[in-house]
């Protein structure tokens, strides 16, 4: 093993194990966006009943949301969890060892993207249980999580971005209800084009995170949509290259100031 | 009487000042519950198309009152954040060594988290109106439905400080505040109770928080409104929670 690979593997063991011994830290960001899920898919039912819906079931509908809200909660944790290295000084002890810059980061993403990995399954595994279709088959699956992977890394590494250039854990925590705004502004509840009001369906058509929601959901309820998963992809592609190249720079900046 | 008054009047003008000179605590308590106002009541509008929706006065009058309530139980919840973090930074114990009537602390809390929440209540108002929302129902309804929304205030804030007082941390946010979410959300928060599927139908119609959305959706269009039950409830999860808070500020003063 390189010694990037194993300053990676340290790193990611940290993230990890940080996580473990705080039970808040994954149980809620899991349990959370499922009791969302549950609410959602009772309460929202009758919303199957509008002319055009594309689906019978509000559960194909919805099992994209607990996806990219667990994705959130994992970048409110990175970035918490990043922030309060800078805060306790961790960070700057860790600058004069030769641990290299990439690892840190690495390891602080593969931490959070082994915990949306696990989300993502139980929330799968919760759905094929209460009669989720998946019309993309098992190869549809494995590409889900492909995305939800990607998402998860776009957000992470926003969240680190957040709290590197802060080196605040409150300051994340202020920042997340702004991207609540992002995942609520978007087709999250409803098809864009069964969106009403010509201003919020403006929004939504703007907002990235529609292209995320729309790219897990045409596995689920369409199939193969070639439009949808490439839009799916490349948004949290870009996101994430923005993500991970701001975490980067703010890292480089805030070991420079040391 | 007099010292109760006094111990009132300075707990709740610390706690609206501290809030109102603090944009930390202020933004989120304006900005998210119209936030959830323009999400649900724009983005979910087509719900009210769906087949059996009969609500007169519209889905954004529909969601408003949801946002409304919900708005004035977080109001009560984020008091009793304070309250928690009077604790743990020692100020409340100041306090209770100092005040000469202890329940006027709490009576204090409470009318801080009301004028918090009539704050947040007048916002949302504005935002409706201009927005358009179909008002139907009269004067005397609408001065309804604003009791009904400081009383669900005043359950709140002393069901979050009577947790508060007992576990005396911040820590203790998610108790406070996971509960209120739940019994909030366990209603018919999207479409009427008789559009209700599954297992939230069920719970919908044994939660108590049901009753309070349905009659406040009843007083903004005019429709026919049972007071008695209404009020009855709110009056009683108040007085309920009012119980449970006092036994905290005896809880507290136990654990000195």
């Amino acid at each position: 093993m390189n010694e990037l690979s194993l300053q990676t593997y340290e790193m990611a063991r940290r993230s990890i194990v940080k996580v473990l011994r705080q039970p808040a830290l994954f149980i809620f960001p899991i349990l959370f966006p499922l009791i969302m899920m549950g609410i959602n898919v009772s309460g929202l039912d009758a919303a199957t009943e509008i002319p055009g819906f594309p689906t019978d079931s509000y559960l194909d509908f919805a099992i994209a949301f607990p996806m990219v809200q667990g994705a959130l909660f994992a970048s409110i944790n990175a970035g918490s969890s990043v922030a309060r290295d800078v805060e306790t000084g961790f960070l700057n002890r860790l600058a004069l060892t030769p641990m290299q810059r990439a690892a840190m980061l690495l390891g602080l993403f593969t931490g959070e993207m082994l915990v949306a990995f696990v989300s993502t399954l139980i929330y799968l595994g919760v759905g094929f249980a209460i009669g989720l279709h998946f019309a993309s088959g098992f190869f549809g699956v494995l590409v889900l999580l492909a995305l939800s992977l990607l998402i998860a890394l776009a957000f992470a590494g926003l969240g680190a971005f957040i709290g590197l250039r802060t080196g605040s854990p409150e300051a994340v925590q202020g920042v997340f209800p702004l991207l609540f705004v992002f995942l609520f502004l978007s087709s999250s509840s409803l098809p864009r084009d069964l969106i009403e009001h010509d201003w919020f369906r403006i929004v939504a058509t703007w907002n990235p995170v529609s292209y995320l929601f729309e790219g897990l959901r045409s596995l689920i309820i369409f199939g193969w949509q070639a439009k949808e998963l490439a839009l799916g992809f490349g948004v949290a592609a870009v996101i994430a290259v923005l993500g991970v190249y701001g975490a980067t720079v703010a890292l480089r900046t805030r070991v420079a100031a040391r | 009487m007099r010292r109760f008054l006094d111990v009132t009047y300075g707990v709740a003008y610390r706690s609206t000042k501290k809030v109102a000179v603090n944009p930390q605590l202020l933004l989120p308590s304006l900005i998210f519950p119209l936030f959830f106002f323009v999400a649900f009541a724009g983005g979910l509008s087509s719900v009210g198309n769906v087949p059996g929706f009969d609500f007169p006065s519209g889905y954004t009058a529909f969601q408003f009152v949801f946002v409304l309530l919900q708005a004035s139980a977080f109001g009560g919840v984020f008091t009793g954040f304070g309250i928690a973090g009077d604790f743990e930074n020692g100020f409340s114990r100041r306090l209770m060594l100092a005040a000469p009537s202890r329940l006027g602390i709490l009576a204090g809390y409470a009318l801080g988290a009301m004028i918090r929440a009539a704050t947040v209540g007048v916002l949302l108002f504005v935002v409706a109106i201009i927005s358009g929302m179909q008002i139907d129902g009269s004067g005397v309804d609408l001065f309804g439905l604003v009791v009904l929304a400081l009383l669900v205030n005043l359950t709140a804030s002393m069901w979050s400080a009577g947790v508060a007082m007992r576990l005396r941390s911040i820590q203790a946010g998610p108790v406070m505040q996971l509960p209120v979410f739940l019994i909030l959300f366990l209603a018919p928060v999207y479409v009427p109770l008789d559009l209700l599927a599954g297992w939230i139908e069920a719970v919908a119609h044994i939660n108590p928080v049901t009753p309070l959305i349905e009659g406040g959706r009843d007083l903004i269009s005019g429709s026919d409104f049972q007071p008695l039950l209404v009020f009855g409830i709110a009056i009683g999860l108040g007085a309920l929670f009012l119980a449970w808070a006092v036994r905290g500020v005896r809880s507290a003063e136990r654990a000195g």
